[in-house]
């Protein structure tokens, strides 16, 4: 009967069905049961602009150097405030009509950032252009492609209002005389971007991560928090350094420095965290900085101020958790009296 | 030997990971996936393992003692035979010994008081300094098989083909290396790293792996068949399809449509489909030409190449269809697809290939038929539920991911089966190594394939995955096997076969020339992304800025582009080789008889 050594037809029947067999049990059913999900209640659906975003992202292959999965382990929670979760993907995910598949969105390279949460974490609009056109002229070091033909150079005096100008720091700027216009690409690809955000669980339950280490769990700091055992240099260089860059000189005409700014170096450092907590958009010639109060703790914010305070010729006084934590609620209780 | 130190330094390079994997312990709640639960399997999977070789061997004694009580029956015959023999018969028998030991050879029966003449053409070159100072003398493939000329044709053309999509592929991957680098190389969007990143890997698995291994794979059924290919024609369409499939592909992923990122899925589903036809095209000729087969067994090479291609195609279609892929779906699917599109199409089929070449370059059986028909069902088993662990700590189910972790572990068996196959065939044969310019292809591939998988399957535990996981590793731990295994081993089939189809061989400086670039490149590129790989992931432990793991990479990356240029060039020498082993005109003219008297003079 089962004669594989001299029967072809057994011998292929055989492969063929043990094979469909076992893809059925580990491929077929599961992935059925993964589209079984339905969406967060508070999750948005995608707008058109950002769905044509997306089908960018996925065309210029974005997703061979970008995650988007935040895993349930300890060193991911920089990239989300929770592990993800099936829901998460139910809007992205859909299949691209006939001839497309569902996008791949969560990757297996992690040559760039994970993009989970990036609409969280910069939220401006005027930084992503200016990363897509040229991601040097914001992040020195950076590896990533430009994307100029997402962009057009055309005469200044062609502009016309409504057209989003992308104002270069000098040593990427073109010619004079031409001017960097966004084209709707570029601009439904931010809008993508800038939809990346995680949305939080209902009832505030909270999904927690794996520690990474049994030993790290029980010697991590303290509860009494001490300003010294957050690293303020990374802390900047994780959150900051995108716009303000890390040598604190920040991008002429886009992201205002921090070394010798007046603000930085006051000796009352006040109006400086307000601008952590709050955000800023009073100057006509920077971008629009976002607010960090949802993002940064109390701590971290006061080691990232110290930090920016002595670095870079500043001179400024340290920050204390107390400090952050008066004008937190000082805030707090301005906007809901 | 030299190879055993480079194998010795490898092993050195993976000892620190393993011996880490197994101590540490991630979480203690889900017990079966703890490495001490799994190391416990492959424990006892080792245990079955050596009970089922014990069996074999009672099994063989038993055969021998059969055998034994035989010949016992013989000799008691023979001893009857000479009792009843006659006196005179028995003088006559001692005569005959008495004078035969008596004989003394003149010195001259080999006639050597004779001038040497070659009148029959035979000596095809003739040479004063047998040792070569430089470079060691390898010996000659024994030239010409007896094959159709529509075989030869076909085979031909199927490898022609590949060494140009090996040739553009890795070109096209250099490119991409470099680029890691100088991220401004150009600014035209057909050529942007997220647009070219698929057209490479495409293209060497479509192009050159495909139809390498079935333009090889023809002349493997046609000969263990000792049959006729069933169709030529379909063989002839079925290279116009895959050709234009990676032609079509390749344009498509620069012009920016693909099928949504998965890896190894970017070419959209009318694409892919014609890969599809072409692949069952293949299937019904290989089955009919078996079926057409003169001898009753089918061979086991035979077994893993249809497997191959019916797998395959399968795989090819549940991975395109519609129905379940959307949300996460899509996920599980695209970590199945991809595992089994290097495990069902390009591992199979190469074994397949190994079955037969690897014996027949060293004019010896295999080894053991039965342990290739064990690592043929347990490839299957063990290989078709491990395509979650590219996926271990997603949002995909928990158990999905452990039984990818344990089964990664039992692909132990089919692995220590194959390699203890192909190693024990070569056993007796070291000699030969060193004497010919095929077999270190198939050592470094048979090698690879035991590193390879075996590394693989230790980076699917959740610890060492806690390390690598996203990190260039994976690229190492790619060209470790796409490259290491599935090319140096197709390398070693085309040098065994073509120069006896063609009746020409390459020059041997080239053949170690290209083995050479080709090892000690793979060997920069893998270690410099395996260590780099290593402090990217411990960076990423320890909460350092993103930005801080880009710029560690750098030296790591360089490192890699010149390994990749080392690559690269190696294979313009080997389509030189191709070149020179397929070339129409006449290679150099044998010698005549009147020179070779000459010479002697």
């Amino acid at each position: 009967m089962f004669d594989f050594h001299k029967n072809h037809k057994v011998l292929v029947i055989a492969a063929l069905v043990g094979f469909v067999t076992l893809s059925f049990i580990v491929a077929v059913f599961p992935a059925y049961q993964m589209q079984d999900v339905q969406p967060l209640p508070q999750q948005p659906a995608m707008t058109e602009n950002e769905r044509e975003g997306l089908n960018i992202y996925i065309r210029e292959g974005c997703v061979s150097c970008h995650t988007q999965q935040v895993r349930n382990i300890e060193m991911d929670n920089m990239w989300g405030d929770r592990p993800s979760i099936p829901s998460d993907y139910y809007y992205s995910k859909e299949r691209m009509g006939v001839w497309r598949q569902s996008p791949s969105l969560l990757g297996s390279e992690r040559t760039g950032p994970d993009l989970t949460n990036i609409g969280k974490r910069q939220p401006s609009i005027d930084w992503h252009l200016l990363h897509l056109y040229n991601p040097r002229s914001v992040v020195g070091q950076s590896i990533m492609p430009s994307y100029p033909w997402l962009f057009d150079i055309r005469d200044t005096n062609t502009v016309t209002g409504d057209e989003k100008v992308v104002n270069l720091p000098d040593a990427f700027a073109p010619p004079s005389g031409k001017t960097v216009i966004a084209k709707e690409e570029a601009l439904q690809l931010v809008a993508y971007l800038q939809s990346l955000q995680q949305t939080s669980l209902p009832d505030g339950r909270e999904e927690k991560f794996i520690p990474a280490l049994e030993s790290k769990q029980t010697s991590g700091a303290p509860e009494g928090n001490d300003t010294n055992s957050l690293n303020g240099e990374n802390l900047y260089l994780q959150t900051c350094a995108v716009c303000h860059q890390d040598n604190g000189k920040g991008v002429v005409g886009a992201f205002p420095p921090l070394a010798g700014s007046e603000i930085v170096n006051n000796k009352d450092p006040e109006l400086m965290i307000k601008i952590i907590l709050q955000g800023y958009d009073a100057r006509s010639e920077f971008a629009t900085m976002q607010a960090f109060a949802d993002q940064l703790s109390d701590a971290e914010i006061a080691a990232i101020a110290t930090h920016e305070r002595t670095s870079w010729g500043n001179t400024g006084s340290k920050v204390t958790e107390e400090e952050v934590r008066k004008i937190r609620e000082y805030i707090n209780k301005d906007l809901n009296p | 030997m030299d190879y055993s130190r480079q194998i010795f330094i490898l092993s050195l390079f993976f000892l620190p990971f393993t011996a880490v994997a197994q101590t540490t312990t991630v979480n203690s709640e889900n017990w079966i996936t703890s490495p001490g639960i799994i190391g416990t399997l492959v424990l006892v999977f080792i245990v079955i393992f050596i009970a089922v070789l014990i069996f074999m061997s009672r099994l063989n004694s038993y055969v021998k003692l059969l055998k034994h009580r035989q010949i016992e029956k013989k000799n008691l015959a023979f001893n009857e035979e000479l009792l009843a023999l006659q006196e005179e018969d028995i003088d006559i028998i001692l005569q005959q010994r008495k004078s035969g030991l008596k004989y003394r050879l003149k010195g001259t029966e080999l006639g050597s008081d004779q001038g040497a003449v070659d009148e029959k053409g035979l000596i095809g070159r003739v040479t004063h300094e047998p040792e070569n100072p430089l470079f060691d003398e390898k010996k000659k493939t024994p030239l010409g098989i007896e094959t159709p000329d529509e075989l030869k044709k076909i085979v031909t053309y199927y490898l022609g083909a590949s060494v140009f999509w090996l040739v553009f592929g890795t070109l096209v991957g250099q490119y991409v290396g470099m680029k890691f680098l100088w991220p401004e190389m150009d600014h035209f969007s057909w050529l942007s790293f997220g647009r070219l990143r698929p057209v490479h890997t495409n293209a060497v698995f479509w192009g050159w792996a495909s139809l390498a291994m079935i333009g090889l794979g023809y002349f493997v059924i046609a000969r263990t068949s000792n049959a006729k290919v069933y169709s030529y024609g379909s063989a002839w369409w079925t290279w116009r399809l895959i050709n234009l499939t990676v032609f079509l592909g390749t344009l498509s992923l620069m012009s920016g449509i693909n099928n949504g990122g998965g890896e190894y899925r970017e070419y959209t589903w009318p694409v892919m489909l014609i890969f599809a036809i072409g692949l069952i095209i293949t299937f019904w000729n290989f089955y009919k030409t078996i079926a057409s087969r003169k001898i009753a067994d089918i061979y086991v090479s035979n077994w893993y190449m249809l497997a191959a291609l019916i797998w395959t195609t399968v795989l090819a279609i549940i991975g395109y269809m519609p129905f379940f892929s959307d949300g996460l779906g899509e996920t599980v699917i695209q970590g199945y697809y991809m595992h089994q599109g290097v495990g069902m199409w390009f591992m199979t089929f190469t074994l397949g290939l190994i079955y037969y070449y690897l014996p027949s370059s060293l004019n010896k059986p295999i080894y053991s038929y039965s342990l290739g028909v064990l690592a043929f069902w347990t490839q299957m088993l063990f290989y078709t539920m491990i395509g979650t662990h590219h996926f271990v700590f997603s949002p995909l189910p928990w158990w999905l991911q452990t039984t990818a972790i344990v089964f990664s572990a039992g692909m132990f068996i089919p692995v220590v089966a194959g390699t203890t196959n192909f190693l024990m065939t070569m056993r007796g044969s070291w000699s030969h190594i060193s004497k010919s310019y095929v077999l270190p292809f198939f050592l470094v591939g048979v090698i690879f394939y035991f590193v390879g998988s075996t590394q693989g399957s230790v980076q699917a535990f959740r610890f060492t995955n806690y390390v690598w996981h996203f990190t260039d590793f994976n690229v190492a731990h790619s060209h470790m096997t796409m490259y290491g295994i599935i090319t140096f081993i197709l390398w070693a089939c085309i040098y065994t076969i073509l120069p006896k189809l063609t009746g020409k061989e390459p020059p041997q400086v080239l053949v170690g020339a290209h083995f050479w670039m080709a090892f000690i490149g793979l060997f920069a590129y893998m270690v410099s992304l395996m260590v780099g790989g290593t402090y990217k992931g411990l960076s990423w432990i320890e909460g350092n800025a993103f930005l801080n793991s880009v710029i560690l990479m750098k030296p790591y990356w360089l490192w890699r582009a010149i390994g990749g240029s080392l690559m690269f060039t190696s294979h313009l020498v080997f389509a030189y080789n191709f070149y020179i082993m397929v070339n129409k005109r006449k290679s150099v003219e044998p010698m005549r008889v009147s020179q070779v008297g000459q010479v002697n003079n």
